[in-house]
């Protein structure tokens, strides 16, 4: 059988407990499920090896800004399992930040799949995310001296880089 | 310096400037340096390739600044690669030339308002010699930017412009010795 978004949510509540979950959103067509910054990790690790579910292969790892007026950022996982041909998505909610000194910071779930490598480092080099755990956490695009978080939504460019003018 | 295979027949003795033979050695012999940025880089192979066959004017690619005499910043420069591009340069021999290719080394291009990683033009790093426009520019306005080029290297000196010899001609009575 396959399961549906609500089967894996069930599953969730069941091995863990109902606090874990901190909202759902079926109103697009890939419906989404926020949970605790502390048990993403568990979670993961849960449907990864679950017999039922087997969630062997992280799609994507990517992140979003809700602005400062809402003060939250958003990383969202993509999960796929090739056995059964299952999607389901992760959320986790965190505090923004000031984006320099401050910086949010969320569990690395490299050791769940090692595909978040790169795209934890895409996601911390964009959007500022430090993700504690991760074994080699520093800029994968831009390079290593450059200011800022492009991808944040009060994201000023730097004057100049490297004695060169950066605005037109 | 195109009517110089006629002169042969006359005693094996052509008669004309240095500077017209040495201008006429670099600019049939344009070598540039086999590197591209992003899709302007596209159009560049396809001109060298056998279709435009960018070889028919003496321009071919090395593999290496130390080899090359034209640098043609095909593509997108971004912050990151800008450092590189300046060591490039940098690394190639004089007499050295820049073809700025396409409107992202030209000026920004698309990114110009929004590209917070991309150099407003290749020629705040690099001087730049030749801009060819286009997004990225066909085959044939790449060959037009070579052929400008060449019409520029034709008039090129050796000898200081009139305006730097007045200059040192006004200097000369400050001077001690």
């Amino acid at each position: 059988m396959t399961y549906s978004f609500q089967d894996i949510k069930e599953a969730i509540q069941i091995q863990f407990s109902a606090d874990v979950i901190v909202a759902e959103n079926t109103a697009f067509m890939q419906p989404q499920l926020t949970v605790t910054k502390g048990s993403l990790k568990d979670i993961c690790f849960f449907l990864r090896d679950d017999a039922r579910f087997f969630f062997d292969q992280l799609s994507c790892l990517t992140a979003l800004d809700n602005g400062v007026e809402k003060n939250t950022l958003e990383i969202i996982y993509h999960l796929y399992s090739i056995p059964f041909n299952l999607f389901f998505i992760l959320k986790v909610e965190t505090e923004r930040g000031d984006g320099k000194e401050a910086l949010p910071e969320i569990p690395s779930i490299t050791d769940v799949w090692r595909t978040a490598d790169w795209h934890e480092r895409e996601a911390f080099d964009m959007y500022g995310i430090k993700f504690a755990g991760h074994p080699d956490l520093r800029r994968i695009l831009l390079p290593a001296d450059w200011e800022g978080y492009p991808l944040r939504k009060d994201y000023t460019e730097q004057e100049f880089y490297h004695g060169i003018k950066v605005a037109y | 310096m195109s009517l110089l295979d006629h002169k042969f027949g006359q005693g094996g003795i052509v008669v004309s400037q240095l500077e017209d033979v040495l201008n006429w050695a670099r600019l049939s012999s344009l070598f540039p340096m086999s590197f591209g940025l992003a899709c302007c880089a596209i159009e560049m192979m396809q001109t060298f390739a056998s279709g435009y066959d960018l070889d028919r004017f003496g321009v071919i690619p090395r593999p290496s600044p130390r080899q090359s005499d034209v640098m043609i910043i095909a593509g997108t420069v971004t912050f990151k690669m800008a450092d590189r591009i300046r060591r490039l340069y940098e690394q190639m021999p004089e007499p050295r030339y820049v073809i700025s290719m396409g409107s992202c080394s030209n000026c920004g291009g698309p990114y110009w308002e929004h590209g917070y990683h991309v150099v407003k033009g290749v020629d705040r790093i690099v001087p730049v010699d030749i801009y060819v426009p286009g997004c990225p520019p066909r085959p044939e306005a790449l060959i037009g930017g070579f052929l400008k080029l060449q019409e520029k290297i034709r008039k090129e000196t050796l000898v200081a412009p009139k305006a730097v010899e007045r200059f040192l001609s006004n200097h000369k009575s400050d001077q001690v010795i």
